[in-house]
């Protein structure tokens, strides 16, 4: 099989839980050469998160980590000791690149900002993931995915009129900020190109979260109006709505055939002229709600889904997760992969985002176990079995 | 050292968001990105929120989201449906490195246009295609708006209050998800032609892009059958973690606390209540367990208090709390500020778009030591005709001339008013009183401290 794109980097990966871990990933996907580095005897904090496996917490069997590491090697180093510190020098020669999402700070505190690091490889990027950033007031405050969300502004425009704000489902700021960092570090990358110096790249959770708002935030300086959440008039065209068996979610934006919509709904009086704009329809909405979602009801999700695709509706599904691992749209282009891993089994993941035609992502290898390749990567280094005993003993790795 | 993606050069012939955005970070990394619009489709996001609510005059150059999401492009017109068009974008293909496009996965292709035919021209061009579902498969061809592809994605299913509906976010959240995938992809496929000296064609699929960021809910599906369904703004074990009303209209603080460390700062920061000693909440279960009753406990403390204090309040003691921020706080938050991401951008006043003058805009999602990023105003419909037919085609005056004239480009939409559904401006207090803004600041170029 031809080489991945990146197949010629070397990532050293000192990250944890999700916003570093999925920037490695999308790495790893396309062929770069990716050693995460763990703390002996604990690792990635990830390992400790759900899902299980059989729900049975296990360090090898968690599904957040698995989903998140695979395509990597695992190695453990105790960065807190001399030694372990030497020994990380060593592999950072080697590197390309250095991804890590620690607090700030931490890192200068091992002796191992930036400016030291560069002294050590000139060439080396380093991307840095934290919260809030790597300056600024917020820098050394606390977060979770529920603060980013709040500070970066995506909760506020989410939720019902009447309600309070809501966050998305899961670690949706997270992830977006690992795919920024992901793109940030390629853009480092390219920036050398052949054997220019590296740098540092400092990537916010905040202000990736904040990218999903620019439309209310210009809105704003645009017109001094502060938008909100879903409306008090007019919500329903933004709504899932009830059909026989789940939801579906039609979408009333750019042009829509107003009468032939009345028509595959079975409805007539939805082409009445008091509903025959975008502004009339939210002006009436809720006599337009009374008319619609009876017909919605009539439907299964996914009988209306296609329907309406048929009819050049492009209407949306609310799609459960075993909807989504069954989908034949999915499954036809080959999203999801499989992998065996030596405790957790063959089992099926969601694949790479994007494919490329000359230099495709693929699944080398399930998610390393902790320390599943110190005797490899060490043994690059010259490190002998009798070393690795040593180290081991002395809690290193 | 010159600012990342200098040299290369991008044709953007996206519309409304995915493609648009993810070109937008190449051009603010120093591509050259020439957007692509024609006189008779001019890009939908052009309309629809307008400076000073008005679509009087330029109308088509005070489109907000437009003059976000092109900052550091240029800006040309080719209608595409004109062979002359099709031939004059195969001349630019030839002197281009990227080209990118979200068009419905049939439409290059009946344009002739599709990435073998480029590859003929260009052999080493890399061609980015974003589409709701991918270019095969059964639902390639099918409508795919963001609206509708956060449901699709599985994504909407595990969002909404307990016992709610699903919900969406409002916008269209899987175009901010696809963006900054594509930018990544042709940040790949740059560094891979780089080392090999070989373009390629990228399918994105924003479906497939957006089914990532729920991957722990997959796998639960896929290792234990189990299919996850929506917490609101709870978590499966931390407590309490929620959202309180604070003083003032509509504003929130968060807090979350995930250890017995972060519940005694919490407790300590609130005065030590006598409620924070009872049995019911004595470790991280029974908090989790009587969650709704320390919520309402807690409240009771925020209600009286300033969001913004809340927050630096509980962050003192060490607790992870943050203000519900609106898009306006955003604007003119301190630490953002400081931070260097909202940048200040003046437009050109010419007839007819004399308000559109200085705003804000939000910046880059990161920074960059050697090669610092800044940003620049989005350009004007057809600006660097120009530039592109006249320096980099070698056209002459009366070539452009005649082109102009048959409608191939212009510097003008065809149409004399917005033509979107969105675009008629509605007075702020309607919006109000619909509920689609909380407020409006009748001096808020003041509050952003803008000229004149």
């Amino acid at each position: 099989m031809a080489d991945g794109a990146l197949s010629h980097i070397k990532v050293l990966d000192l990250t944890h839980y999700i916003a570093g871990p999925y920037c490695t990933r999308l790495l790893a996907d396309y062929g770069a050469e990716v050693i995460k580095v763990e703390k002996p005897g604990e690792g990635d904090g990830a390992r400790r998160c759900g899902p299980f496996l059989h729900d049975e917490p296990h360090p090898e069997k968690s599904g957040l980590f698995l989903y998140l590491n695979s395509n990597k090697r695992g190695i453990t180093l105790n960065l807190k000791t001399e030694t372990g510190r030497r020994i990380f020098k060593e592999l950072l020669r080697e590197a390309d690149v250095l991804v890590e999402n620690f607090r700030p700070g931490v890192m200068a505190s091992l002796g191992l900002e930036y400016e030291d690091l560069h002294r050590i490889n000139p060439k080396l990027v380093m991307t840095s993931i934290s919260n809030f950033g790597q300056s600024g007031p917020y820098r050394d405050y606390k977060a979770s995915e529920i603060v980013l969300y709040a500070l970066g502004g995506m909760m506020y425009i989410m939720g019902n009129y009447d309600r309070e704000p809501l966050k998305h489902g899961l670690s949706q700021g997270q992830y977006l900020a690992a795919a920024t960092a992901a793109a940030a570090t390629m853009s480092a990358i390219y920036a050398q190109g052949e054997d220019g110096p590296g740098q540092h790249v400092d990537v916010s959770i905040m202000e990736a979260v904040t990218e999903g708002i620019f439309w209310p935030a210009v809105a704003y300086s645009y017109s001094g109006g502060v938008p909100r959440r879903r409306p008090k008039v007019g919500s329903v065209f933004d709504a899932c709505m009830p059909t026989k068996d789940g939801y579906v979610a039609p979408v009333f934006y750019g042009y829509v055939d107003w009468d032939a919509f009345s028509r595959f709904m079975d409805c007539p009086e939805l082409a009445d002229p008091k509903f025959a704009s975008h502004a009339d329809r939210v002006m009436h909405s809720e006599e337009f709600a009374a008319l619609l979602l009876p017909k919605i009801r009539e439907w299964s999700k996914d009988e209306l889904f296609h329907a309406a695709q048929d009819w050049r509706f492009a209407f949306g599904i609310v799609n459960t997760t075993e909807d989504v691992v069954h989908s034949p749209q999915l499954r036809e282009r080959g999203f999801f992969v499989e992998m065996d891993h030596p405790v957790a089994g063959r089992l099926t993941y969601p694949g790479a985002p994007f494919k490329l035609s000359e230099s495709p992502a693929q699944a080398r290898r399930p998610a390393p176990l902790l320390g599943q390749h110190n005797e490899e990567v060490y043994g690059r280094l010259g490190y002998t079995g009798g070393d690795l005993v040593k180290l081991r003993e002395g809690g290193i790795i | 050292m010159g600012l990342p993606l200098s040299g290369i050069r991008v044709l953007d012939l996206g519309s409304a968001w995915a493609i648009p955005i993810a070109i937008r970070y190449l051009a603010i990394l120093g591509a050259e990105v020439i957007r692509i619009e024609s006189c008779a489709r001019p890009d939908i996001s052009r309309f629809g929120t307008h400076a000073e609510n008005t679509t009087e005059g330029r109308f088509w150059e005070t489109g907000a989201r437009f003059n976000h999401i092109n900052v550091n492009k240029k800006d040309i017109t080719i209608d595409l449906s004109m062979p002359k068009g099709v031939a004059l974008f195969k001349e630019l293909v030839k002197v281009s490195d990227v080209i990118a496009e979200n068009f419905s996965p049939r439409v290059m292709r009946n344009l002739g246009l599709h990435y073998e035919v480029l590859r003929d021209i260009k052999p080493d061009i890399i061609m980015l295609s974003s589409s709701g579902f991918g270019a095969s498969g059964p639902w390639a061809h099918y409508g795919a708006w963001g609206m509708g592809m956060e449901p699709t994605a599985g994504i909407s299913h595990l969002t909404g209050y307990i016992d709610g509906p699903p919900m969406k976010a409002g916008i269209p959240y899987t175009d901010i998800i696809s963006s900054v995938h594509g930018t990544l992809a042709i940040l790949i496929a740059l560094e891979h032609r780089r080392r090999t000296g070989r373009g390629q064609w990228i399918d994105l699929s924003q479906n497939e892009a957006a089914v990532q960021q729920i991957g722990e809910a997959i796998m639960d599906y896929t290792m234990n059958g189990r299919v996850q369904g929506r917490m609101g703004n709870r978590h499966p074990s931390m407590a309490p973690h929620g959202i309180y009303r604070c003083r003032g209209n509509d504003k929130w603080v968060v807090i979350s606390v995930s250890s017995e460390e972060e519940w005694k700062a919490l407790c300590d920061a609130l005065g030590d209540p006598p409620w924070s000693r009872e049995q019911r909440f004595r470790d991280g279960l029974s908090r989790w367990r009587h969650q709704e009753e320390l919520d309402r406990l807690i409240e009771e403390w925020t209600i009286s208090r300033d969001h913004h204090e809340v927050m630096h309040t509980l962050q003192q003691a060490g607790v992870p709390a943050g203000a519900v921020l609106t898009p306006k706080e955003i604007l003119l938050d301190p630490h953002l500020r400081e931070r260097g991401y909202i940048h200040k951008l003046t437009h050109p006043r010419l007839e007819g778009m004399e308000l559109l003058g200085t705003r804000p805009y939000l910046g880059m999602p990161w920074r960059m030591s050697r090669t610092p990023l800044s940003l620049e105003r989005s350009p004007l419909f057809g600006e660097h005709n120009g530039y592109a037919f006249a320096e980099l085609l070698g056209m002459t005056q009366e070539e452009m001339a005649e082109l102009e004239r048959e409608g191939v480009i212009g510097n003008r939409p065809l149409a004399d008013e917005p033509t979107y559904w969105g675009a008629a401006t509605v007075p702020l207090p309607v919006l109000k009183e619909l509920g689609y803004i909380e407020e409006w600041d009748e001096n808020y170029h003041e509050i952003l401290g803008l000229d004149g």
